[in-house]
């Protein structure tokens, strides 16, 4: 009996193959997810394991605060002398670098002037003296370590991609300013393929700490024992050396850690990737369960013929169940080698749009396999599920009868209940999901999704019933254009409604989706950006170029005194502690800021901050008990106190507030904290935003490209941006899903096709033209898909309306972009036109006689 | 229904003349006052309207009849695959019509051979696959001298590697005979054999049932159209209006 499902299967290549496609693209989209986050993960590995190769400990400066500007806390030149001093000490060097990004940033100009990296890939900035080698993870290719100012050696990645050799003069951007410098070496970062973009630019020492204003301190003392002496024995004898705010780790050890900074990173996108993975499996599931549902009518016969051999109602069953599991294991199969493939996608998907990272090979671990076998093979089982089911259910009579209908099951009258049971049970948790803000994100998120999933099954229960009156509308211009080939389609999309209804139902999904995510994050982004416009009255502001990065006051002073500009005000940025948590902390300039923001403050103005004086966010206050007039102590990342006086409580607002927790002066920024630099700039004009303005502004800070200046208006729409990126992320990913229901579409059409091979003879014989004849089936698909649109959109448009709602409190408000949703009807026919053309081309060749001959 | 040169028998009372061969060899097949109604009410439809006979070991029985006269209900309800609305059937001594699915099942794999008018081959599988299809479903060891015979009888050997797409309609036809003789069922039920096949094959494949009852003692039932099929029965119970209206006996 197995070996009837099999040779079944292997006999309807054809059609094993397209219900196989339904699920290859999901799991390939799984598996690629894991190679792709896999590669990043081993890459970054290789990064950290050969940072601290030669190196038996690390002495560093404890993280005291996440995502600092200024990062971690240092640790003084004085105590590399006292390491040194230790009798088990063979070597001890004090180096500068920060792997985290953002920190020690170096910016090299190419040599066209034009900058690297400006709003894309990481920068480092490295100090390590040629002496040091052995702690240096990174080995010369040509010429030698920077020994003295103004010297660099660089990465040979970004040598090679823009051509700079040994000798070679440019100039890098850092924390003091734009220094001219010469090339003097080319280095290797051992043991890795790609850096993804990022440069190194490698001083000395000295250098580096005046350059990032780190004078007299390192970020890290690395230290090598004299033979004999193990690691954890030289830590531990370091221990007694360290100051508070500092650690002492093995190389291995801190290596791991350093690791597992990055890491939560890597998991996220590796969920977020994997996600949309399960979406198209989801879509995939459908078509399976349709394309099953078909392939088990269309077999009545056959399978009645088992019967009436002998076959019990359970043989039956395995039969059709172990067909699906061969066609799930081979899909899967199919889908895990296509993932590896699509893993090169998704990382140029990524660093399309900016964000690449390093990659090493494409590593397949076991994980890699079974988990996407496993799940596209269990999902084809359980798709398959009522499909066998109903087989066990054809009676052998049929057999023997002519034209015998399939097997119907009993969702005839089930489905209203079961979809209304579902519903109700979706309803409830997207309810809870949207509007109630007193559960976690975790169990929020995971009730959304399931609020989706039942929504999708208990309307793709309910969809048949709505097939015959939608298409009665749609249908209309069909059989308008179409004439008697449309008025044909339309009675074809209706013959079966159960069976249009799934195939749509797929594509419902997809539109369904799209359209919640499109208007969803059309409100975020119009309130996010109306969120900054509310509070900057500067005409221009002047950020780092990905708009996030700190960056040099000295960048945002290139404007200052050139003629028509009114002032040029700093607002530093950086974050630092209160008592147990971490707050963000802006130096601001009392004379300037009151033109250049608008925060409403209870107590004192910004204008009217002194030293030691602080205005602090609303939130901040009531989080951390802070009253008007009440003294607290502010820790910089490198540990530094200030005690701060709450003059001030400035409302912000609940999206992106320009001012962090706490405001303080820029006087007392920067001696507060170490290495202060700006987050943003504003720049007042005479005479307002102009276009002269916005060109002399543009061009004085052209030269640096350290930074962009930009109107109050683009500054906001800037700031919203990035929500535009994922967006267009996430429109790939939907896509995928998209092209799943497609395939769906395919194989409805192409067993109608095979199933009417008789009437579509007659149709021919009876003076249809080949032409009509592939209009017809073209028809059906168009209006299948408008189908899945006309549920999907409204579905959609309200989902987004509930988010909406739900967050109406951050200033989310639905709007409904008419052109967006034509797209996506307009999206949903090219669907339709591109699923018919191979059932189309079969229909329109049937050669009449054999056609009606056919048994 | 009479035909000319026909060598025909007053008709008599079915139970009557059963109970005379049963005299001398035992029943197999029982019917006893099976009805069968379609539908209700104004609708309804009387498929039989009372029909018994008794089928004896080794018999050959035609059922004749107009379209629509119940003689194909009459076969799907002797082979367990539809059930009377009254009535008993009993198949090698057990009473079928309250059967369970399970049950039915394995009275199909033990009892009962098909052969259709559409031959219901798997088109898969190969003749050989095909004729120890049922074989395999049941789980039962296929015995190979009886199959070399069987596809010898039926003049398959040749083709016995072959799938149906590649045979003629007679040849798929003998496919079918050979898979319903392999398991020796008591019962074998032809649906019309005869009614897809010309005229020529037609009579080779009569003459393979008809060798099965003569060689084998096959208990045959077959419902046909074709006089010619009904010449090599021993029994002809002819239908009309879901009755049997004339029972003629051959040999």
């Amino acid at each position: 009996m197995s070996s009837v499902a099999l040779k079944g299967l292997a006999a309807r290549k054809l059609r094993a193959v397209l219900t196989a496609l339904a699920i290859v693209l999901g799991v390939a989209l799984v598996s690629g997810s894991f190679v792709l986050t896999d590669s990043i993960e081993k890459a970054f590995h290789s990064v950290f394991s050969s940072a601290y190769a030669n190196t038996d400990a690390v002495v560093s400066g404890k993280k005291l605060v996440d995502y600092s500007n200024s990062g971690n806390a240092t640790v003084p030149a004085s105590l590399l002398a006292k390491v040194r001093s230790l009798p088990d000490v063979q070597q001890a060097d004090g180096l500068l670098s920060d792997m985290s990004g953002g920190v020690l940033l170096a910016k090299l100009y190419d040599k066209h002037g034009k900058i690297i990296n400006g709003n894309g890939n990481p920068t480092f900035g490295v100090g390590i003296d040629p002496q040091a080698s052995r702690f240096n993870p990174m080995t010369l290719t040509a010429g030698r370590w920077a020994a003295a100012p103004g010297e660099v050696a660089i990465d040979n990645g970004v040598a090679s991609k823009y051509g700079f050799h040994v000798g070679d003069r440019t100039r890098v951007a850092v924390d003091a300013g734009v220094v001219p410098v010469r090339i003097v070496g080319i280095a290797k970062y051992g043991g890795l393929d790609s850096l993804g973009g990022a440069t190194f630019t490698i001083f000395d020492t000295r250098t580096a700490q005046r350059l990032f204003r780190l004078e007299g301190r390192y970020t890290t003392i690395a230290v090598a024992a004299k033979d004999g002496v193990s690691s954890e024995r030289l830590v531990s004898e370091l221990r007694t050396l360290v100051p508070a705010d500092a650690q002492v780790r093995t190389g291995a050890a801190q290596a791991k850690k350093d690791e597992k900074d990055v890491a939560g990173f890597v998991k996220f996108i590796r969920y977020f990737l994997v996600g949309f993975g399960m979406v198209a499996l989801f879509v995939g599931g459908f078509v399976i369960f349709n394309t099953l549902s078909i392939t088990v009518a269309q077999r009545t016969r056959e399978l009645a013929t088992l019967r009436t051999l002998g076959a019990s109602r359970a043989q039956v069953l395995r039969s059709v169940v172990l067909e699906a599991v061969v066609t799930g294991l081979a899909a899967s199969a199919v889908g895990i080698a296509a993932g590896i493939g699509l893993a090169k996608g998704l990382s140029s998907l990524f660093s399309a749009l900016g964000l690449s990272m390093p990659e090493a090979g494409l590593p397949v671990e076991t994980r890699t396999i079974v988990l996407p076998l496993l799940a596209g093979t269990v999902l084809t089982v359980a798709a398959g599920l009522i499909p066998a089911v109903r087989a066990t259910r054809v009676s052998p009579v049929s057999a023997v009868r002519d034209g015998a209908a399939a097997a119907q099951g009993r969702s005839g009258k089930t489905a209203p209940i079961v979809a209304a049971v579902l519903g109700s049970l979706a309803a409830a948790l997207l309810g809870v999901g949207f509007f109630s803000h007193a559960i976690a994100t975790g169990p929020r998120i995971l009730m959304l999704v399931g609020g989706f999933l039942l929504l999708f099954v208990a309307l793709a229960a309910i969809f048949s019933r709505l097939v015959r009156p939608i298409v009665a509308a749609i249908g209309v211009p069909f059989a308008k254009l179409g004439r008697s080939s449309g008025a044909l389609a339309t009675f074809n999309v209706r013959r079966n409604p159960g069976r249009t209804a799934s195939t749509a139902a797929a594509l419902m999904i997809g539109i369904t989706l799209v359209s919640f995510i499109s208007l969803f994050g059309r409100s975020l982004r119009n309130a996010d950006e109306d969120a900054w416009k509310s509070q900057v009255t500067a005409d221009y502001v002047v950020t780092s170029q990905n708009g996030w990065d700190a960056f040099s006051s000295v960048a945002a002073d290139r404007a200052a005194g050139r003629p028509g500009v009114e002032f040029v005000s700093h607002v530093r940025g950086d974050r630092g502690r209160v008592g147990g948590s971490n707050a963000g902390i802006n130096g601001i300039d009392p004379a300037t800021i009151g033109r250049a923001v608008d925060v409403k403050v209870t107590g004192q103005q910004l204008s009217q901050l002194g030293a030691g004086e602080a205005v602090v966010k609303d939130r901040f206050a009531k989080a951390n008990h802070i009253a008007l007039g009440d003294t607290f102590t502010f820790r910089g990342p490198d540990g530094h106190p200030t005690q701060l006086v709450a003059k001030g409580i400035f409302e912000a607002p609940k999206l992106d507030s320009l001012l962090s927790a706490i405001v303080v002066t820029n006087r007392t920024f920067d001696r507060s904290l170490p290495r202060p630099r700006d987050s943003y700039a504003f720049v007042e004009v005479a005479g307002g935003v102009s276009d002269a303005a916005t060109t002399a502004l543009k061009a004085a800070y052209a030269g640096d490209q350290v930074v962009k200046v930009e109107t109050r208006d683009g500054f906001a729409k800037s700031k919203a941006e990035w929500l535009s990126q994922v967006l267009s992320i996430i429109y790939v990913l939907l896509a995928l899903s998209v092209i799943v229901s497609l395939f769906g579409i395919v194989n409805t059409l192409a067993l109608a096709v095979f199933e009417r091979t008789r009437e579509i003879g007659m149709l021919r014989a009876v003076g249809m033209s080949r032409r009509q004849a592939r209009r017809m089936i073209r028809h059906e698909a168009m209006m299948t898909s408008l189908l899945g649109a006309a549920l999907g959109l409204p579905v959609g448009i309200g989902l987004a309306a509930l988010a909406t709602q739900g967050l109406s409190s951050y200033g989310l408000s639905l709007s409904v972009p008419v052109p967006t949703l034509a797209t996506f009807v307009g999206l949903s026919l090219v669907v339709g036109v591109i699923a018919a053309v191979l059932p189309a081309r079969r229909a329109g060749k049937l050669d009449v006689l054999s056609a009606l001959s056919y048994e | 229904m009479r035909t000319k040169g026909y060598d025909t028998m007053s008709a008599v009372l079915p139970n009557e003349r059963a109970r005379e061969l049963t005299d001398a060899r035992p029943t197999v097949v029982a019917a006893e006052g099976v009805t069968r109604r379609y539908g209700s009410g104004d609708t309804a439809v009387d498929a039989l309207r009372g029909v018994s006979l008794d089928v004896a070991t080794g018999e050959l029985v035609a059922v004749m009849g107009p379209s629509g006269s119940g003689k194909s209900t009459l076969m799907h309800i002797l082979a367990g695959l539809d059930r009377p609305s009254a009535g008993d059937v009993r198949i090698a001594g057990r009473e079928i019509t309250s059967m369970s699915d399970k049950e039915l099942t394995k009275l199909r794999r033990t009892h009962i051979g098909f052969v259709f008018q559409f031959f219901n081959l798997l088109p898969m599988l190969t003749a050989e696959e095909n004729v120890t299809l049922p074989l395999r479903i049941a789980g039962r060891k296929v015995e190979e001298q009886w199959l070399e015979t069987v596809l010898d009888q039926v003049g398959l050997g040749e083709r016995r590697s072959h799938r149906p797409s590649e045979l003629s309609g007679g040849q798929q036809q003998r496919v079918a005979v050979a898979r319903a003789l392999l398991s020796r069922p008591t019962v074998l039920f032809a649906d019309e054999p005869t009614g897809n096949l010309d005229s020529g094959t037609s009579a080779e494949i009569l003459e393979l049932l008809r060798r099965a009852v003569d060689d084998y003692d096959q208990t045959t039932i077959m419902v046909t159209h074709d006089q010619k099929a009904a010449q090599i029965a021993d029994r002809v119970l002819h239908f009309a209006d879901g009755r049997i209206v004339e029972e003629v006996t051959n040999r």
